[in-house]
């Protein structure tokens, strides 16, 4: 999957991917996507959780070969 | 959408304790929500005043009780200790550096940083009067003096209030 934007959380921790996830979002345009690289498990099911509360599509959750997890989240407004 | 930004849904925290994990907890969750895009206010009261005074100088408290209530709870970010396996400091000591070695923000950073994002912090005067603990001895994050009735006008409004 493409994104316009990556953001590297590698090695951080919940609630830290979210809140700069959220932060950066902001710099993007609508129809954007922005792809988060994170390594705690717990993303796979908080960051959907994100996307439904603030209305931002989750397009999918990749898992590569080394344990780190690829989360593409679109702008939709 | 940008009018319908007022009609934010709301989060309200009483924080009743000093304990250095359930403050964490506190303001894990008030970050969160705030990037989640809820309004949210923490409203300290009691022990949870230590999580809010300034870790520089003293507390000016009137009083010979209060003067050495406020010597012996001095309170601080930075000062606070966990509720479990303490060890006289040692526990602490050691969650701090797990917590380190795990890229998590202190908690003195997540009180910035939830400042940042807007989250409202509101220090009790009761008990700031109780224990004598005057407006000064707050950090700057902390912009409102308030009673029960703004917490309840608060929590009345909103979608999820917790009492910690």
């Amino acid at each position: 999957m493409k994104a316009d934007v990556s953001i590297d959380c590698v090695g951080l921790y919940c609630p830290m991917p979210i809140v700069k996830t959220a932060s950066k979002i902001k710099e993007l345009e609508p129809g954007q996507v922005l792809e988060v690289v994170a390594d705690d498990k717990g993303i796979k099911q908080d960051m959907p959780a994100w996307c439904k509360a603030t209305g931002n599509e989750c397009l999918g959750i990749e898992e590569d070969k080394n344990g780190e997890i690829h989360v593409f989240v679109k702008k939709t407004k | 959408m940008s009018e319908q930004a007022a009609l934010k849904e709301k989060m309200t925290l009483a924080i009743c304790s000093g304990d250095l994990d359930k403050a964490l907890a506190a303001f894990m969750l008030a970050t969160t929500a705030a990037s989640m895009g809820m309004e949210v206010s923490m409203f300290f009261t009691f022990w949870g005043l230590n999580v809010i005074k300034k870790n520089e100088g003293s507390i000016k408290s009137k009083g010979l009780i209060r003067k050495m209530f406020n010597v012996i709870n001095r309170g601080g970010s930075k000062r606070l200790t966990i509720s479990k396996y303490n060890f006289g400091g040692f526990g602490t000591f050691m969650i701090k550096r797990l917590m380190k070695e795990m890229n998590m923000p202190s908690l003195d950073e997540f009180i910035v940083m939830a400042h940042e994002m807007g989250v409202k912090m509101i220090a009790c005067t009761t008990t700031c009067g109780i224990m004598g603990v005057p407006e000064d001895s707050f950090r700057p994050e902390v912009t409102t003096l308030a009673g029960a009735a703004t917490f309840l006008g608060d929590a009345r409004e909103s979608k999820i209030t917790l009492f910690i």
